[in-house]
């Protein structure tokens, strides 16, 4: 193509871009040093290195790393089962499908489960240990976002997996290793990456999606994502929520500095 | 050996089981005469009569469905630009440059999009409604596009374009005739995957909505935060059946790009 036309496309683009990626950048760094009068002040970061913004920090990360656990320890074997499958792609399709149901109505669904008179509240009667209150507490936080991330973490993993060549694993059992060895010394180890791109792929969300804790979770757990839409819609001190947003921008570009996987594939799918 | 072959089918039944339970689970109550999530009382259709004749409800699926088409159609046309942009760019530095930039509103969470966002329409002075949401949608949609129609403009010989020129055809030409029909299945699932990006979106709306103005993800959101509404759950049941028709439809599309590809392909 010619200087001409390729000057053409790039126009709009480039406009998006700074419009819509650079800017809103540049403008939540020019607000986290903005006081509530308006004035240039450091006190949005004083305030964050204070004691109840960093336990609120802790706590967050803490729970993120929690849900990124429990959805791995169940997400992987899944992925395993799944490429044994013989219509294996069918089958992926069918686990993705839930995440393509709004997460709003997922999470509404939950209301009912884990209520007083829900049938998990029933299960739990039904073994002996009688009906506790579910909704409201971090359990619930934590148990409803690992099912609403678990379908993010089996596709990458299920991508690693499936091009992961089978001679491998033949020739350490030929080798004499064991299942289990098979598993820890060649399986995981070579589809690490995608449990990295997984890990990724809920982490971020997990420290950042509010919905959740605002309608499972009620005031009980408050996540970074939460207090930055405190801060943005409610109390309107948007100096403060986007000091917050600001550190949780470092936090996600750490995170994806440790997973060292910045090709955000299509395989992702959907972004949770 | 049989006994213990059967573990793997026995997990992955219950991870189905799982998945699915609360979507039925919702879908079954709504049903329910007794109006409650739990002991269901007799059969109804009148929470779906109640959908039909909330106005309010209709209006903003209407909404929902108008900022979903239109950001959708003009996301894609600025998408088919960008990633025509950043293919046809010659420097290597600025290609990937563009490409980062591209990717920073995929990888972020949706409160730092929705936040800044905020922030941005309040700076330039666009009112909170229909235009700001519709922009919001427009701009988080706009790299995914990118992403779905750069990997066919990549694919496709340049020997093609080349071939055109010789036989004499105009740039233009080149353009329509050659480039946009070649990446159409690319076009097509940009499109798709921004509609549903669209019509999923919860945390960058609710930011940039304002007072007036509520799409379907914002309106189940402040019902729920009421509690249980029935009418939440026949709406589920409908939203359900779109989002199963539009994943039929993603996947057929999908289905029939990777066959082009593969006579891309083909010698």
């Amino acid at each position: 193509m010619g200087n001409k036309s390729r000057n053409l496309f790039l126009i709009p683009y480039v406009f998006w871009i700074a419009l819509f990626v650079v800017a809103p950048i540049i403008l939540v760094l020019f607000y986290s040093f903005r006081g509530l009068d308006g004035s240039f002040t450091l006190s949005n970061y004083q305030h964050f290195f204070s004691s109840t913004y960093f336990q609120l920090t802790l706590s967050s990360f803490w729970y993120a790393f929690l849900i990124t656990l429990f959805t791995l320890l169940i997400s992987y074997p899944t992925a395993l089962v799944l490429t044994k499958m013989r219509h294996k792609q069918l089958w992926l399709l069918l686990i993705i499908v839930p995440s393509w149901i709004n997460i709003l109505l997922k999470v509404y669904a939950f209301l009912g489960i884990l209520g007083t008179y829900g049938p998990f509240n029933a299960f739990l009667d039904v073994i002996g240990i009688g009906a506790v209150q579910l909704l409201f507490t971090d359990f619930s936080f934590v148990f409803v976002s690992v099912y609403i991330f678990i379908p993010f973490m089996i596709l990458p993993i299920f991508n690693a997996l499936d091009k992961l060549n089978p001679a491998f694993v033949d020739a350490s059992r030929d080798l004499g290793a064991s299942s289990f060895e098979t598993f820890r010394k060649v399986i995981f180890p070579l589809t690490i990456n995608g449990v990295k791109a997984g890990c990724q792929l809920v982490f971020i969300p997990a420290l950042s999606l509010f919905m959740i804790t605002r309608l499972i979770a009620g005031n009980q757990v408050i996540t970074l994502g939460t207090a930055i839409e405190q801060h943005f819609l409610v109390t309107q001190d948007w100096g403060m929520g986007s000091t917050i947003a600001v550190f949780l921008i470092i936090a996600m570009i750490i995170i994806m500095f440790l997973s060292g996987n910045r090709k955000w594939g299509l395989t992702s799918g959907k972004k949770a | 050996m049989g006994k213990k072959r059967n573990w793997p089918a026995i997990y992955l039944s219950i991870m189905f089981v799982i998945l699915y339970a609360p979507i039925f689970y919702l879908m079954f109550y709504s049903f329910n005469s007794g109006g409650t999530m739990y002991g269901f009382e007799g059969f109804t259709f009148d929470y779906y009569l109640e959908v039909f004749q909330n106005t309010r409800l209709l209006i903003i699926v209407l909404n929902t469905v108008i900022i979903a088409l239109l950001s959708a159609v003009i996301s894609t046309i600025i998408g088919v630009f960008g990633a025509m942009a950043i293919m046809y760019v010659k420097k290597q530095q600025t290609k990937n440059t563009l490409l980062s930039l591209n990717n920073v509103l995929i990888v972020s969470p949706d409160v730092i999009i929705g936040a800044s966002f905020l922030i941005l329409f309040t700076f330039i002075g666009i009112k909170l409604g229909f235009a700001s949401v519709l922009i919001a949608h427009i701009a988080f949609s706009v790299p995914i596009v990118v992403l779905m129609v750069l990997p066919k403009l990549q694919e496709m010989s340049p020997t093609l374009i080349d071939a055109a020129r010789d036989l004499g055809a105009s740039r233009m030409d080149i353009l329509t005739k050659i480039i946009l029909p070649y990446i159409t299945p690319g076009i097509y699932a940009g499109f798709f995957m921004a509609l549903t990006y669209s019509l999923d979106d919860f945390a960058v709306t609710f930011f940039v909505t304002g007072n007036g103005f509520s799409t379907l993800s914002v309106e189940i959101y402040s019902l729920a935060r009421q509690g249980i509404s029935m009418e939440i759950n026949a709406l589920s049941t409908l939203i359900f059946l779109v989002t199963l028709s539009l994943v039929a439809g993603y996947y057929f599309i999908s289905k029939k790009a990777v066959g082009m590809a593969g006579m891309g392909v083909r010698k």
